[in-house]
């Protein structure tokens, strides 16, 4: 797009701050007409704050809004839309017992005619949101039951609702993150349609990729302060990066011999067989050994996390012996994982990783404690040892370590949860996706820091939906596929090697397709 | 001040003074202090005699609350325990004038204590190996536990002829009610043992976030487990000191409705129902709050059948005044009032 597109919304020197923190501060936005625009920065650089104050859910300390030249003042998220500045969030919050139609009219139901009884016209709600769909190029039945379809035709039909009430500015924060790459690109089909009709979009992701496969311009935060506004195609990715962060970032690459050289006399750490249970998993034997680093690869659905969470006695298992050390072990819950010497930072930090009200300290301090039981107990003093040390290393972003933990940005809360585990000097530690939701430095600081914990000699399971990511830290990489195992691929390979085993394209695998799938 | 203001503690201790502000203006005589029979005397001890039961039972019910649970049962458990430690004491005349008791002393108290133990038991089973909602799990014992009392009195109300027995509910220790005592030794343990151990965090934890806790290896069905006994055990011990007050146990009246006042009195000290964040010294001061509110009810000579409507309204007019949001409004409008 030119530089002489329309602006839409204008945003002036935005301030605003919460205890402790300066959320934001002398930050500038410019939206222009016809044009996909990036929000880029790390986890805690402001662009929730931002988005919120855009939205009416947080009035600004300062600073003023313009929309087509008037300014504004956005005081509720409802208010906001009928300004003209929609939303769409994260997971999509389509009301699953109500049908696409209902969901895309919902709170403007079409009514009829008093004289005709009054009530909603829901042959009417069809029709207006047929003819939405229609007009976006989205091929959906509106009397489906939006439960029922797949994430990512849910994500369509929100934003379709958005933009339902002729929004002139769409907001989409991280709109892609649960979605696969053929996901993605139905989206962003959509995307362009509505960029083509003059809609000024406002583009929140963590994939750099993304941003340069659709966005114009982008806008970059640096711990809430405004960085710079760019063309997308005079800053690259890493100069991209460096903007965000503030310096060049390290890339974390795998050491040639893996410290695992010297475990070959030990039995391995964990070593599992016939691991199953119905429904969620076929039978699978896994092993990993000191300092080693596995990768599990696969797509969603494949049986990732369903594995991890055996592993770690969250689930019952059907069948399945573990031995830990060379020892049978008694594994029934998961305080006897962690009596054991494993740890488990869930892929799901909101709902069992953190517990928001409790400190920092208090949620690092939560294993081990758990650990030691009720009659030891780690004095304040040391859980304050503990939690500075670990916060330091890890280089969580908090107030204090008396910060309530859910007052932290994602990332950081996810640096929390893996300092808890690394408080109990575990010997097997399982990330189930640990760096999703954070932001590029932040990947690039875990990753080296799950480097450094496999170099100690602890044996990490790594498990992500990247693959680039899986191929970067791993040892070996196992690929499940269908909730069973499709096989291992030695140090050095490549992505694409994984890729072709996830899709069974490998003949060696292609014969032997897994039982009873 | 700001420090002060915003303590949890703050605005309980601010409802309880302002009762006994408006309770000294009503009857003049309210706060004095006087040394009779070799202990204090007085309105205040009065009330804080009284208090005591609800103080113990709502100490157990703090911990309850704080794990995500309810107990609805323990007003039934009151008249369990009492009844099982009158039927033990009785008492009878020996020739010689003096009363001897069935069992021994110390057997009765234990074995009532034990029953009111099992019966949190029960109830943490259920809610942790049975999967029950808590109301539901308790409500079954709230109904069958008054029957069962009853079946053990006979539908009579047992009367206790035995002197020792009455020193839990009537006696003094250095010039203070041993119930009080027993209140607040219960507190001051309870204290102890959950900011000295990891008790503590471990029962924020479950309340903030049980997944959560279970995914750090946190044991806490049997944490759980033991939070329900103690609130039974709890109830135990209130079943020993009201029966010991009015030297009888009567299943229909004893500890009747407590379960209600327990949770005001919980709510009243600032502990959040939907668990986590507890307040065990504001439960101690919602108690306070309730009998102060009780007594000057009474001293007010309000006539009995309007009693629960003016206690419902100072009930309502107390939840306002610890409401955040109630207090937000009435500070936007006052400022609105002095800027217009």
């Amino acid at each position: 797009m030119t530089d002489g597109a329309s602006i839409v919304l204008k945003a002036r020197d935005i301030a605003r701050a919460f205890p402790g923190v300066q959320a934001l501060a002398g930050v500038e936005l410019t939206l222009r007409a016809g044009e996909v625009h990036a929000l880029m920065g790390q986890n805690g650089a402001g662009k929730s704050t931002l988005i919120k104050v855009l939205t009416g859910v947080y009035a600004p300390d300062a600073g003023s809004i313009e929309l087509l030249g008037k300014p504004v003042t956005p005081e509720s998220p409802i208010h906001a839309q009928e300004l003209g500045i929609s939303a769409v969030h994260q997971e999509s919050h389509l009301l699953p017992n109500l049908s696409v139609a209902e969901n895309i009219c919902a709170g403007r139901y079409p009514r009829r005619p008093w004289k005709r009884g009054g009530g909603i016209d829901w042959p009417e709600t069809e029709r207006r949101a047929r003819e939405l769909l229609a007009g976006l190029g989205i091929e959906l039945d509106v009397a489906q039951l939006a439960g029922g379809l797949p994430a990512a035709l849910q994500q369509l039909a929100t934003v379709a609702r958005a933009v339902a009430t002729d929004a002139r500015v769409l907001i989409l924060d991280e709109p892609t993150s649960s979605l696969d790459a053929e996901e993605v690109k139905a989206l962003f089909a959509l995307i362009r349609r509505l960029r083509d009709k003059g809609v000024a979009i406002l583009f929140v992701t963590h994939f750099l990729d993304q941003v340069y496969e659709i966005c114009d311009r982008m806008t970059v935060l640096r711990n809430g302060k405004f960085v710079g506004e760019y063309v997308c195609g005079k800053l690259d990715a890493r100069g991209l990066v460096a903007a965000m962060v503030g310096r060049e970032v390290a890339v974390a690459e795998r050491s040639a011999t893996p410290a695992s050289a010297a475990a070959g006399e030990h039995a391995p750490v964990l070593a599992a067989n016939n691991l199953s249970r119905r429904g969620q998993l076929k039978p699978v034997d896994i092993e990993l050994r000191h300092g080693e680093v596995l990768g599990l690869a696969g797509l969603l659905g494949s049986g990732r996390t369903e594995l991890a969470r055996l592993l770690f006695a969250l689930d019952k298992r059907d069948s399945g012996d573990i031995r830990i050390d060379g020892q049978a072990a008694k594994l029934d819950d998961p305080a006897d994982a962690l009596k054991l010497g494993l740890g488990f930072c869930p892929e799901d930090r909101k709902h069992s990783g953190i517990v928001a009200e409790l400190s920092v300290r208090e949620n690092i301090a939560l294993a081990l404690q758990a650990r030691m039981g009720l009659g030891k107990f780690l004095t304040l003093t040391e859980q304050r040892q503990i939690a500075e040390k670990l916060v330091a290393a890890l280089g969580v972003k908090t107030a204090s370590i008396e910060t309530p933990i859910g007052q932290l940005s994602g990332g950081n809360q996810q640096k929390v949860i893996i300092a808890r585990w690394l408080a109990t000097h575990p010997r097997l530690l399982i990330l189930d996706e640990p760096t999703r939701g954070i932001d590029v430095a932040a990947k690039q600081e875990l990753m080296q820091e799950i480097l450094g914990l496999a170099r100690g000699g602890t044996a990490v399971l790594f498990i992500s939906a990247e693959i680039e990511e899986v191929v970067r830290v791993s040892d070996r990489i196992m690929v499940l596929r269908d909730r069973a195992k499709a096989g291992e691929l030695p140090p050095g390979a490549d992505e694409d090697a994984v890729y072709s085993m996830i899709a069974q394209a490998d003949p060696g695998h292609h014969l032997a397709p897994p039982a009873g799938s | 001040m700001k420090r002060i203001v915003h303590h949890a503690l703050f605005w309980p201790a601010v409802t309880l003074a302002l009762l006994l502000v408006a309770s000294s203006l009503s009857n003049a005589s309210f706060l004095s202090l006087s040394w009779r029979d070799g202990h204090l005397f007085g309105s205040v001890i009065d009330i804080l005699n009284r208090a005591a039961p609800l103080m113990v039972v709502s100490l157990g019910m703090t911990l309850v609350i704080a794990v995500r649970g309810l107990d609805i049962s323990v007003g039934a458990v009151v008249a369990i325990s009492a009844a099982v430690a009158a039927l033990m004491i009785g008492g009878s005349f020996s020739a010689t004038g003096e009363v001897h008791s069935d069992y021994p002393l110390w057997l009765a108290l234990s074995a009532a204590l034990a029953v009111a133990a099992a019966c949190g038991l029960w109830n943490g089973l259920l809610v942790v190996k049975a999967g029950m909602q808590p109301i539901v799990a308790t409500l079954i014992l709230m109904v069958a536990g008054r029957g069962i009392a009853q079946l053990l009195t006979g539908g009579q109300i047992i009367t206790v002829y035995y002197p020792p027995f009455f020193q839990l509910g009537n006696g003094f220790l250095l010039g203070l009610p041993v119930a009080l005592w027993i209140a607040g030794g219960l507190w001051l343990a309870l204290h102890l043992l959950l900011s000295r151990t990891a008790l503590g965090l471990f029962v924020r934890s479950i309340g903030g976030n049980p997944e959560a806790a279970r995914v750090a290896g946190v044991r806490s069905s049997a944490i759980t487990l033991c939070v329900y006994t103690f609130c039974g055990f709890a109830a135990g011990v209130a079943g020993l000191i009201v029966s010991s007050n009015v030297k009888s146990a009567d299943a229909n009246n004893a500890g009747q409705l407590l379960e209600l006042d327990a949770i005001l009195a919980v709510t009243l000290g600032g502990t959040a129902l939907t668990g986590g964040r507890f307040q065990l010294a504001g439960t101690v001061i919602g108690a306070l709050i309730i009998q102060t509110l009780t007594s000057m009810i009474y001293s007010l000579g309000v006539p009995p059948e309007v009693n629960l409507v003016v206690k419902a309204a100072l009930v309502f007019a107390v939840m306002l005044l610890q409401s955040a949001e109630f207090r937000g409004v009435v500070a936007r409008v006052a400022r609105g009032g002095s800027a217009a």
